[in-house]
Parts: structure tokens; C-alpha cells; sequence
């Protein structure tokens, strides 16, 4: 009982580091790349209002890039603390994946990340370009690493066990195994989107509370432009990923459509809650043969169920089923979301491109013109990309259970030797900890937002449009 | 000393662990000056926090990266050593984390927030700086006492830990000294002077503990003649600190000429007592109990990552360099522009 509760409390503590890890670094990917373009686009125009985007977003940047530093040394020790048999067990494996991060990624953001945040004046503009760019990419190149490890993990190949530990024989297999390109293709493409949605989002707000700048306008273009680009992609690359998953992973696929027997025609459930227990779906909404459809391409493809992962003896081999299940949901119902809201605000962006300002200038899009709920809309849906992020890995997590490496040990395996109460004791400090830190991070940015609407920020300011912007600047500042 | 260099399972985890007491040691010294900076923090006015922030800004993350080497070099190399330093470290992992995790999130908020947070924000940076320092000693001493859990090991990790902390606030200071100047370096110096003791009683307390605790590192030390050709490390540590000593009474110099002493000089002797320790553990990774040979992990993972750790820690020691060649000089305030 010790054991289990130790076990149970470790994995709530990995989760809630890594889901609080996951956060910054999924914007700091992304944003590294926006800001070089910010970048090379004031180099080119010479225009001051991407320089003003440029400054407000590397703010952005530089706090999510410290939360992501600092909680990703929190996970480095975790392996160690909480997961021991892990490293004894796939430790050659997982150990030269892990060194190579750090060796051709950590150190390289970590050196020119000071040179892109405090060395605009300091050296000739090329060479913060090129540090912006080594950032930007230092953290792509971290990301494909520890994804390259996870998806190992998913599905192992390109090793052999030898007395209950895993040995390399090929490391090509390893690194490029087969969920690794599907995985890494939709984790930078969810970067992409939360980022996308972050500027435009954010730059709504400006607009709501009366910010009628250039920079803000072009912001808010900028991001719903990147999103609605992005969506299409992302939600093809989700399907390839999930057909991937069901070659490797059936198990998982089948608690992600709530799927129980085995068999033809299955349905595409929209509500339903599973019942482990009774080993059938309550409530269910659901269209006729569409899962069927999407996973094997025609009505009659036969789906495997859960009911075929339990041995004879009741051993349970698939994956608790109702949070697997509606994570999925969650992502899909968010990727739906922004599909539908970047296209239908760019579309009237479109539409009323007349109604520029600088009507002249031939602009393609025009913030002016676009009605007011969807300014509304964009606001909450500033941090979407971290609820589908989020929900994403925990369909693929806690699908994976009760493997950690997939076939090879389970998670049970893994677990410390550390009393319980201690761990629940450092589980607290960690959640009382992150709490607050997510909290001041998102009154941050609000006060970030604020601060540049109201024109405090050093920036060019052209808020002519707006009268109350004009009123709020007269007020002095807080 | 010397492993056989014909025999991978000897050299390579002898290669490691050497790999691993480098970052280990190039940690110490380089957060160990911008964690001592941030535990001088609130013994400066408001002007002078910002000028202190501006002297470790770009640096504090490259620093901290030397961390996650060490530890995923104990990870990778000795994986079991790995499971059981943590696991026996469990808390003062958690509030060394704790303390990073605030110290870094800080530098940014005290800059961001609201002007009203500021004060709340330098005080958290502080409490980090300090949190992760004493832990830090903690760790040390508890691990020189071979990782037993008593209330007289406990006494001793306390300890460490306060020396530790202090230790770490000298070389902040010397690293201060170099780095700014006006009425801040004599402050500086006033901080180095003060804090010098702590380096000094440091050094002491492990240098006689060592080999108290183990009959073994009694004798490697104390036994003729090893004892000869290892008298220098404490000669030299000696003079290392008696000009230290001399050093800190008369500066700042004119013109700020010698400015980068202390800070060599600090370098240099935290270089030479972590060589003594090292000395002292070698071939143990946990201490009495497992060398770095029975820890290895297997040899071809070994030689995957070394293969690519010659052609990569030149190169980033390149751009590290060149980090601080760039932000050379005394420190102004950091902007984005
Ligand atoms: C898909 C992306 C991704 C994922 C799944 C993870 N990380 Fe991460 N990590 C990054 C992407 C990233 C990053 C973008 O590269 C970060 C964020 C900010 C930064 O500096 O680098 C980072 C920072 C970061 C750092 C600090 C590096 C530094 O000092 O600069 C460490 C030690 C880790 N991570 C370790 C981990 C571990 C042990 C993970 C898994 C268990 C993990 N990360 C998951
Ligand atoms: C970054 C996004 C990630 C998130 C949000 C995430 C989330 C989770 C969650 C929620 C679990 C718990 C599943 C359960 O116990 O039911 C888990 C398990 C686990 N994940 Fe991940 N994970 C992520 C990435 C990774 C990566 C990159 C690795 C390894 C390199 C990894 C290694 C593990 C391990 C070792 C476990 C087993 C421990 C456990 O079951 O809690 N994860 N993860
Ligand atoms: C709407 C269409 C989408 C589909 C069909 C889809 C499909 C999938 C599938 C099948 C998985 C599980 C992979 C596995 O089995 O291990 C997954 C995971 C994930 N999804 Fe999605 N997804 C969609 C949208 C999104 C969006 C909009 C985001 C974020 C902005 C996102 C982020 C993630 C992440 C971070 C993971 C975990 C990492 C991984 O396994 O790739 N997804 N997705």
C-alpha cells in the first residue's frame, strides 16, 4: 500500500512539473521564430512599429524563457528523484538522447540568449540577428531531442534487453522511430499555434481597451494570420499521427474513441462517458460509422476495442479510458475552435480590407474594419494553444499507461524507494509554488498589454484613432 | 590515480566522472557568483539593485546550464549513483529547486511587473539566491558525510551550508568588485572583506571532517609520499588567501586597475579546494559505498556521448566566451534596445 501510494503521488508530481514545464517552452519554440521574423522585417522596412512589436513580445519571450529554464532543471532531477528505475532500465538509451539536448541545445540558447534580450546596442545588427536565430533555434533543436526520447518511449525499437536492460544495437532506429516524425511535426505546429493565438489575443485586448496603434493592429494580423495557416496543417498532421498511433498503439486508440469490442462500422462518438467498471459508455452522441471512416478509410474497417487488452486473468493492459478519452475531446473541440475563428477573422478582415486606414497602401487585411465579438472571441482564446497542448499530452500519456516504455517496463517499475508523505510533502511546495508563479505570469502579461496600450512603454505612440486611449494616456500612470 | 586507457570500462567512466567534476566545479564558480550576488542583494540601495541585476543579466542562464550538465552527466554515466544521491537528497533537491525556480522567475518579474511588486520580487530574489545556496551546502556536507542521515551529520551539513553561502557571497562580491564601480565596488570590496571568513572557515571545516569520517581519505592525505607531492594544494591555498587578504584591505585601486583580481584570485581557490575534495572521493561516486566504475553505465552509450562532447564543449566554450567578451566591462543597465 506504501508502494502504491509513493507511485501514485510520484506520477502526480511528474505530471503537474511537466504539465507546468510544457507551457513555456511550447511558447518560447514558437515565439523565437516570430521574433526573428519581427526582426528581420524592421531590418528590412526599417518601419519603428515592428521594432515596437519586436519590444513588446521579447518580454514576452525573455519571462517564458526563464519559466521554462527553470522548471526544466525541476524535471532534469525528477528522473532521479522520482523515477530512478527508469535510468537503471532504458538508462543507455535514454541517457545519450538526454546528453545530446543539453550539449547541442541547452548551452547554445542559454549563451545567446543574452546577446538577443540585452545586446541590441551592443552588437552590429547582424550579429543579433543571428543570435535570435540561434535561439530560436537551440530550442527547436531541444524540443526534436526530447521528443525524439518520448517518442521512443512510445514506440521502442533499435535495442535489445539484456538481463531486464535495455541496449542500444541501432541508433539511427532509435532517434528516427516510427511516431517521432508525426509527434515532433504536431508538438512544433501546437508551438506555432499557441503563439499564434497568444499575440493575437493579447493584441485584441489592446485593441478592446482602446489601443488603436500600428503596432497592435499588425500584431493582431500577423498572429491570426500565422493561426489560421497553421490549424489546417495541424489537424491534418493530428490524423497522420493518429493513424500512426493505431499501428503501434491500439490500445490507446481505442480508449481515445471510447471504442470496447472489437469490430466493423464503429461510431464517432461526440458525448460519452465511459464506465470502466461496467465496460460500456453512458450517455452516448454519436455518428454512425465515422470512426471507422477516419481511422481505417471506409465504413466496414474493423477497430480493435479495449476488451481485447485484458488477459485472461483480468490483468487491465489498456489505459484508464474516461481521462483519455475527453483529453482528446478537449483538443479537437479546441483545434476546432480556432480553425473555425482564425478563418472566419481573417475572412472579414478580408472583406473589409477597404476600411484601412491607410486605404492607399493596398493592405490584404484590415483590423478596422472587424466587429467587435471578434475582438471578444480572440481574448479568451489567447491561451488556447496551452489548453490543446496540454490535453494532447495527456491523451498520449496517459494512453501510454500503465507502459512507460511501451511493452518493455510499466510505470510501476520506475517508482522511487521515497516515503510517501515526503513526496506529497514536495508535491504541495511544487503546486503552492506554481500556482502563484501562473498567476503572476498571466498579470504580467495583462500589465505589459496595459502599460503599451496606454503608450508607457517607450514606443512610438499613434493612438490618434481612439479617443479614449487619448483620455486614458492623459491619466497619469499607476 | 590513472585508469588503464586500453580498457573502455576503465577509462571511460574515469573520462565521465573528470567530465562531470569539470561542469561541477565550473558551476560552483560561475553561479556561484551570481547566486552571491543575489545574497548580497538586499545590502544594496534600489539604484545599485539594478546595476547588480546588470552585472549577471546575460550570464545567469549560461551559468546555470553547467547544473543541468552535471546532473544529467551523474545521470547518463552513473545512473545508479544518480537514483541513489537524489533519492538520499530527496528534500534539499526540492528546496534547492524551490530556490532556483524563484531566483530565476524573478529576474524577470522585478523588471516587469507593476512598479508597486518590485520590492516583493527583489526580496524573492533574494530568498532564491539564498534558498538555493544553503541547500547546496547542505547537499555538500551531507554527502561528504557519506550521505548518513544523523543529527550529527546534520549539524555538520549545517554548517557547510552556512559557509557555503557565505562563500558564495564572496565571490559575488569579488565578482562585483570587477564589474562596477563608484560607490557600489567599495561597497563591493567592503562585502568581500566581510565575507572572506566564511571562505576561510569553509575550507577548514571539510579539509578537517574529510578524513575524520573516513579512515581512508585519512591515509591517502597523511600517508608519506602522497602527502608530499599534495602539500602544495594547501601551500598554495594558504597563499591564495593570505593575498586575498591583502587584497580586499586595500581596494578599490586607482584608475581600477587590478579590479579582476579577487575574482581569478576566488577562482582559483575554489578550483584548488574542489580538487583536494575530488581528490579526496576519487574513485567513489557515493561515498564508501560505490565507485564510478561499479556505477558505469555500459561503454558504447558511454562513447556515443564523449564522441560528441569533443567536437561540441570546445564549441561552447567558444560561445561562451565570446558572451562574456561582448558584455565586457562594467555593467550598465540592461535594455531590450
Ligand atoms: C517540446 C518541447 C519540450 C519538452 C517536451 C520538454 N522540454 Fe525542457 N525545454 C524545452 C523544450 C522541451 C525548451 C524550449 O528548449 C526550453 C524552454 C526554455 C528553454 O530555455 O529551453 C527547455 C528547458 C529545459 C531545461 C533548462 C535548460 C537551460 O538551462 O537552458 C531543462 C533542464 C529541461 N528543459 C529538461 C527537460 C526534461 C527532463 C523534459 C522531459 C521530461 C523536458 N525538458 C521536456
Ligand atoms: C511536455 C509535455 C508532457 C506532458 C504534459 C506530459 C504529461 C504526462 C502525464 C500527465 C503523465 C502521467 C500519466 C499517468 O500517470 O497517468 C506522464 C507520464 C510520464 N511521462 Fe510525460 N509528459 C510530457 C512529456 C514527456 C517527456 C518528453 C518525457 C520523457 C522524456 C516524459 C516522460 C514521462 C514519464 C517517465 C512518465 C511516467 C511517470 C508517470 O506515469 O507519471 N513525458 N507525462
Ligand atoms: C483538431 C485536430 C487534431 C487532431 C486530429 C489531433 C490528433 C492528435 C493525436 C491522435 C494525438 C495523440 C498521439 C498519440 O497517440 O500519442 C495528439 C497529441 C497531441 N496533440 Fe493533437 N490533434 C489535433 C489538434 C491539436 C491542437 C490544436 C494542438 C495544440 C495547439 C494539439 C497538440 C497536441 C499535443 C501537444 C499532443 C501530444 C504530443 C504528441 O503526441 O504529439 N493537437 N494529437
Amino acid at each position: 500500500m506504501e508502494a502504491l501510494d509513493a507511485l501514485i503521488l510520484s506520477r502526480i508530481q511528474f505530471a503537474a512539473n511537466i504539465s507546468f514545464h510544457i507551457l513555456f517552452p511550447t511558447i518560447t519554440i514558437a515565439l523565437g521564430w516570430v521574433l526573428l521574423f519581427f526582426r528581420v522585417r524592421f531590418a528590412q522596412t526599417g518601419d519603428e512599429k515592428w521594432m515596437n512589436i519586436y519590444r513588446f513580445w521579447v518580454k514576452v519571450f525573455a519571462l517564458s524563457f526563464a519559466m521554462g529554464v527553470v522548471s526544466g532543471i525541476t524535471m532534469s532531477f525528477q528522473f532521479g528523484t522520482n523515477w530512478p528505475g527508469f535510468m537503471e532500465t532504458v538508462g543507455n538509451i535514454a541517457g545519450p538522447l538526454l546528453a545530446y539536448e543539453v550539449l547541442t541545445a541547452f548551452f547554445l540558447e542559454a549563451a545567446f540568449v543574452g546577446i538577443m534580450l540585452f545586446g541590441f546596442s551592443r552588437v552590429p545588427a547582424w550579429l543579433h540577428m543571428l543570435a535570435t536565430f540561434l535561439v530560436a533555434f537551440g530550442t527547436t533543436v531541444s524540443a526534436f531531442w526530447i521528443i525524439v526520447l518520448n517518442s521512443w518511449m512510445h514506440t521502442p525499437q533499435g535495442f535489445e534487453m539484456v538481463d531486464g536492460v535495455a541496449f542500444a544495437t541501432d541508433w539511427w532506429a532509435i532517434i528516427f522511430n516510427p511516431s517521432m516524425p508525426y509527434r515532433f511535426a504536431h508538438m512544433l505546429l501546437a508551438s506555432g499555434l499557441t503563439v499564434a493565438f497568444l499575440i493575437a489575443g493579447v493584441s485584441a485586448f489592446r485593441w478592446l481597451i482602446g489601443d488603436r496603434s500600428r503596432d497592435a493592429r499588425t500584431a493582431l494580423k500577423v498572429g491570426v494570420t500565422i493561426g489560421a495557416c497553421l490549424i489546417p496543417v495541424q489537424i491534418y498532421m493530428g490524423d497522420m499521427h493518429g493513424l500512426n498511433t493505431l499501428e503501434h498503439q491500439p490500445q490507446k486508440i481505442a480508449a481515445m474513441e471510447g471504442i470496447w469490442e472489437t469490430g466493423p462500422n464503429q461510431p464517432l462518438l461526440l458525448f460519452a462517458i465511459p464506465d470502466e467498471a461496467a465496460r460500456e459508455n453512458r450517455f452516448e452522441v454519436a455518428i454512425p460509422n465515422l470512426a471507422s471512416i477516419i481511422l481505417t478509410h471506409h465504413a466496414g474497417g474493423v477497430v480493435q476495442g479495449l476488451n481485447d487488452f485484458v488477459a485472461e486473468d483480468g490483468t487491465v493492459m489498456h489505459p484508464p479510458v474516461l481521462p483519455v478519452f475527453w483529453s482528446f475531446r478537449t483538443m479537437i473541440g479546441t483545434g476546432v475552435a480556432m480553425l473555425l475563428l482564425s478563418w472566419a477573422t481573417v475572412f472579414m478582415m478580408w472583406k473589409r480590407r477597404r476600411m484601412h486606414v491607410d486605404p492607399a497602401a493596398g493592405h490584404w487585411l484590415a483590423v478596422e474594419g472587424l466587429p467587435k465579438p471578434f475582438f471578444w472571441a480572440l481574448v479568451p482564446m489567447a491561451f488556447s494553444g496551452w489548453v490543446a497542448t496540454l490535453a494532447g499530452w495527456y491523451t498520449t500519456e496517459i494512453g501510454r499507461q500503465p507502459w512507460l516504455v511501451q511493452g518493455v517496463m510499466t510505470t510501476e517499475m520506475a517508482v522511487a524507494d521515497v516515503p510517501a508523505p515526503m513526496v506529497a510533502g514536495t508535491l504541495i511546495g511544487y503546486l503552492v509554488v506554481y500556482g502563484l508563479l501562473l498567476f503572476a505570469y498571466i498579470s504580467v502579461i495583462v500589465y505589459l498589454a496595459r502599460k503599451a496600450a496606454r503608450g508607457d512603454d517607450g514606443r512610438a505612440i499613434d493612438m490618434s484613432h481612439s479617443g479614449k486611449a487619448q483620455v486614458a494616456m492623459l491619466q497619469p500612470a499607476e | 590515480m590513472f585508469p588503464d586507457f586500453a580498457n573502455p570500462a576503465e577509462w571511460l567512466p574515469w573520462a565521465f566522472a573528470s567530465l562531470m567534476g569539470f561542469s561541477i566545479l565550473v558551476y560552483v564558480v560561475l553561479d556561484g557568483f551570481d547566486l552571491g550576488v543575489g545574497i548580497l542583494f538586499p545590502f544594496a540601495g534600489d539604484v545599485e539593485k539594478d546595476r547588480m541585476i546588470g552585472s549577471i543579466g546575460p550570464f545567469w542562464d549560461a551559468n546555470e546550464t553547467w547544473l543541468v550538465l552535471a546532473v544529467g552527466l551523474l545521470l547518463v554515466a552513473f545512473p545508479t549513483a544518480h537514483g541513489m544521491i537524489l533519492t538520499a537528497l530527496y528534500l534539499p533537491v526540492f528546496l534547492m529547486l524551490i530556490g532556483l525556480i524563484l531566483r530565476g522567475v524573478a529576474f524577470e518579474f522585478r523588471a516587469k511587473a507593476h512598479a508597486k511588486h518590485k520590492a516583493l520580487w527583489n526580496n524573492l530574489f533574494f530568498v532564491g539566491s539564498t534558498m538555493t545556496a544553503l541547500s547546496q551546502g547542505f547537499m555538500l556536507g551531507l554527502y561528504i558525510m557519506g550521505l548518513e542521515q544523523t543529527w550529527a551529520t546534520y549539524a555538520f551539513a549545517g554548517l557547510t551550508a552556512v559557509f557555503l553561502t557565505v562563500g558564495y557571497s564572496f565571490i559575488g562580491a569579488t565578482w562585483l568588485i570587477h564589474k562596477t564601480e563608484g560607490m557600489l565596488q567599495i561597497r563591493a570590496v567592503r562585502w568581500a572583506r566581510e565575507s572572506l571568513w566564511g571562505v576561510i572557515l569553509g575550507i577548514g571545516a571539510v579539509s578537517l571532517a574529510t578524513p575524520l569520517v573516513s579512515v581512508r581519505i585519512f591515509d591517502r592525505w597523511l600517508q608519506f609520499p602522497e602527502a608530499l607531492w599534495l602539500a602544495p594544494i594547501p601551500i598554495i591555498s594558504g597563499l591564495l588567501v593570505a593575498w586575498l587578504w591583502r587584497m580586499v584591505r586595500q581596494m578599490p585601486f586607482a584608475g581600477d586597475v587590478r579590479s579582476w583580481q579577487p575574482f581569478a584570485v576566488a577562482t582559483g581557490l575554489f578550483s584548488l579546494a574542489y580538487v583536494g575534495l575530488a581528490y579526496s572521493f576519487y574513485p567513489y561516486v557515493v561515498p564508501e559505498r560505490l565507485t564510478i566504475y561499479e556505477a558505469a553505465a555500459a561503454p558504447e552509450s558511454l562513447l556515443i556521448i564523449l564522441v560528441g562532447a569533443c567536437f561540441v564543449v570546445p564549441v561552447i566554450a567558444g560561445y561562451s566566451v565570446l558572451a562574456y567578451v561582448i558584455f565586457r566591462g562594467k555593467a550598465t543597465e540592461l535594455r531590450y534596445d
